[in-house]
């Protein structure tokens, strides 16, 4: 076994998303503190662009899979390539992001060579683990919430490898690239057994995003307490103003107060901006998990014990219907 | 041309109903104090299973693994319209990961054997790993379609399904047998018949026989009840590592290779605040404060 570090490039169109980018900025950490090395896997069609993007960003060596089978993500060609890579290298962690490609991926991996994965983690660190007297050092802490958020669980895989983890698109920083690092291609050429192309895609329809949470400076987030599809109004005009983006608790959702893509929390998506405004959210630990990294936190809810303002730097209870709109005046007025 | 269907399912705590008294003290999970419930979108499954043999013909098996109490949910299952419910059950299934249930659940459904489509709800609620589905399916060597919404045909050996994601959909086409992992907005699945509710209301497992003999003294005896049983077609089979002939070093803790370090409790540290009125003059030193610190 290697102490290498792998991570799957997940691209679209020709272009890295973005939470492939930040699992490098992660895999670079955690390779420098093993003293392994950091390996983009690579899989396409004309993509050789990519590899220097993923060497900028942390790898060291880049698996480069170039087929026209592999045009477009498919689970048995994707698994096969990477399953055969994983069993000839051995390496000691394979990190993909949580998102519906790599959720479909990585356990059909995982199952393929025997390793232990752990979904949608929020973070990972390199730690020992004591189990029946014996000590395993340099394991990969899998740290993820569990039971609809309320309890945090840290995962470790001692025995079988490599360490497999799918981590949360938002969770991991994404470093500067450094476009003076250097690194090595090495081009991999797939081996399809006729099973493996057993599926084929007819049609795919994609729509453009209703938002970028995850990209946004500014978040503006209502929950149940907004009360209608009307009241949302308000925090759309404040987002707009402020120059953020809309977002909304689970409970806003359910209730048909906005889209299921604005969704904040451990269902929905993670955000990091640098101002979180919460409306009329209570705060539960399912809404918290996605946004207590935010930089400020305002929280605006007329329940003076709503659990939102114990992790609020700005609290201000009353009917958000009123404060809203001072605030827009309050902005305009001061703006430059 | 029928298709036989096997549905994996799984009973689940109401994770979504959280009380004070679901979480212990130390920070673990009190089970006993939560509901257990049929997951939901295993319940999607089953109905987009039922569809096929509606519109095909066939058989629907319905499987779950876990414990004894595990067989209310097979019950649920057939009042609404299962033709066959099994409980996969076994001291040695305990402490097992989604690696090891994958392996018990595929050695199940190889042992129910002569199936052309496996369906799964996309996740359970309790671990929102969706990671069981695909694995039962690269232990069977068959392909998977995650994130199932519907079936739009079945031709001889082909199945044509749309996959729905957060911002799109894509229409493929796969040869049988296959696994599906079915999503919540598939569809709307049916109540339990009130019919099937009667029908069914004593289907049974074996270790579930000492409750009903206390329940019911008209039956003398366990093979009395047993007997009862088998003639209406109301015994739900009980199979054990052994009998869908399953390693046993790949089941429970010793087969799992995650471990599970440690679990916190999720506790908030109070964040210093300021607490400001909610009138023109608070919103304004508020904004006048950000725009300062370069927040606005």
């Amino acid at each position: 076994m290697t102490q290498d570090v792998w991570v799957f490039i997940e691209q679209e169109e020709g272009t890295i998303t973005d939470v492939s980018l930040e699992l490098l900025s992660k895999g670079r950490s955690l390779g420098d503190e093993l003293g392994g090395r950091v390996c983009a896997l690579l899989l396409g069609h004309r993509i050789d662009h990519l590899a220097q993007t993923a060497i900028h960003q942390g790898a060291d060596v880049v698996l480069l899979a170039d087929h026209p089978e592999l045009a477009r993500y498919r689970t048995l060609p994707y698994a096969r390539v990477a399953t055969d890579l994983v069993r000839e290298r051995q390496p000691a962690i394979f990190l993909l992001g949580a998102t519906p490609t790599g959720r479909d991926l990585a356990p059909r991996i995982a199952s393929a060579v025997r390793a232990g994965l752990t979904a949608d983690c929020t973070e990972l660190k390199i730690g020992s683990f004591t189990h029946r007297g014996e000590t395993y050092e340099q394991l990969l802490y899998q740290i993820r919430p569990a039971f609809g958020g309320n309890v945090v669980a840290t995962i470790v895989n001692p025995h079988m490898h490599p360490q497999m983890a799918t981590v949360r698109p938002g969770v991991m920083r994404r470093g500067e690239p450094d476009t003076a690092r250097r690194g090595a291609v090495e081009r991999i050429a797939p081996q399809f057994a006729p099973g493996d192309l057993a599926l084929q895609v007819l049609e795919r329809q994609m729509w453009p995003p209703l938002c970028d949470l995850t990209g946004a400076s500014i978040v503006v987030a209502g929950g149940a307490g907004v009360g209608s599809r009307e009241n949302f109004q308000r925090l759309y005009e404040l987002a707009r103003v402020l120059g953020g983006e809309v977002g909304a608790s689970r409970a806003a959702v359910d209730a048909g107060f906005v889209e299921p893509e604005r969704q904040v929390g451990q269902t929905g998506v993670t955000v990091r901006p640098r101002l979180y405004i919460a409306c009329g959210i209570s705060g539960a630990v399912q809404h918290r998990a996605g946004m207590d990294q935010a930089g400020t936190i305002i929280a605006i809810n007329s329940d003076p014990n709503a659990p939102i303002f114990d992790i609020a730097h700005y609290k201000i209870v009353g009917d958000l219907n009123q404060v809203i709109p001072q605030m827009i005046r309050s902005y305009r007025e001061n703006a430059k | 041309m029928p298709y036989n269907c096997i549905v994996l399912v799984k009973q689940v705590p109401d994770t979504a109903h959280i009380t004070g008294q679901a979480m212990k003290e130390d920070g673990t999970v009190n089970r006993a104090a939560l509901p257990a419930i049929f997951n939901p979108e295993d319940l999607n499954a089953l109905e987009m299973a039922l569809q096929v043999r509606e519109r095909h013909g066939g058989r629907v098996t319905v499987l779950t693994m876990g414990p004894p109490r595990a067989a209310e949910i097979l019950r649920e299952a057939l009042y609404r319209g299962a033709d066959q419910v099994i409980l996969l059950s076994d001291k040695r299934f305990a402490g097992s990961d989604t690696l090891a249930t994958s392996y018990a659940l595929k050695c199940a459904v190889e042992h129910v054997g002569d199936y052309d489509i496996v369906f799964c709800g996309r996740q359970a609620i309790d671990g929102d790993t969706a990671q069981v589905g695909p694995q039962v399916a690269e232990k069977l060597g068959i392909p998977q379609i995650t994130y199932a919404e519907s079936i739009e045909a079945l031709e001889a050996q082909y199945i044509v399904a749309w996959r729905a994601f957060p911002r799109g959909r894509e229409k493929v086409r796969c040869s049988l047998p296959c696994l599906l992992t079915v999503v919540g907005s598939a569809n709307q699945p049916r109540p339990p018949s009130a019919r099937r509710m009667m029908a069914y209301k004593l289907a049974a497992t074996p270790l579930e026989y000492a409750a009903l003999l206390e329940q019911y003294n008209e039956f003398e005896s366990a093979a009395a009840l047993d007997a009862y049983l088998a003639e209406r077609g109301l015994q739900i089979p009980l199979w054990d590592a052994d009998d869908v002939g399953a390693d046993t070093t790949w089941l429970g803790l010793g087969g799992s290779p995650t471990k599970v370090l440690k679990v916190d409790f999720v506790v908030v540290e109070r964040q210093e605040s300021k607490e400001l009125p909610a009138t023109g003059e608070g919103t304004t030193i508020l904004v006048r404060e950000l725009i300062d610190e370069y927040i606005l």
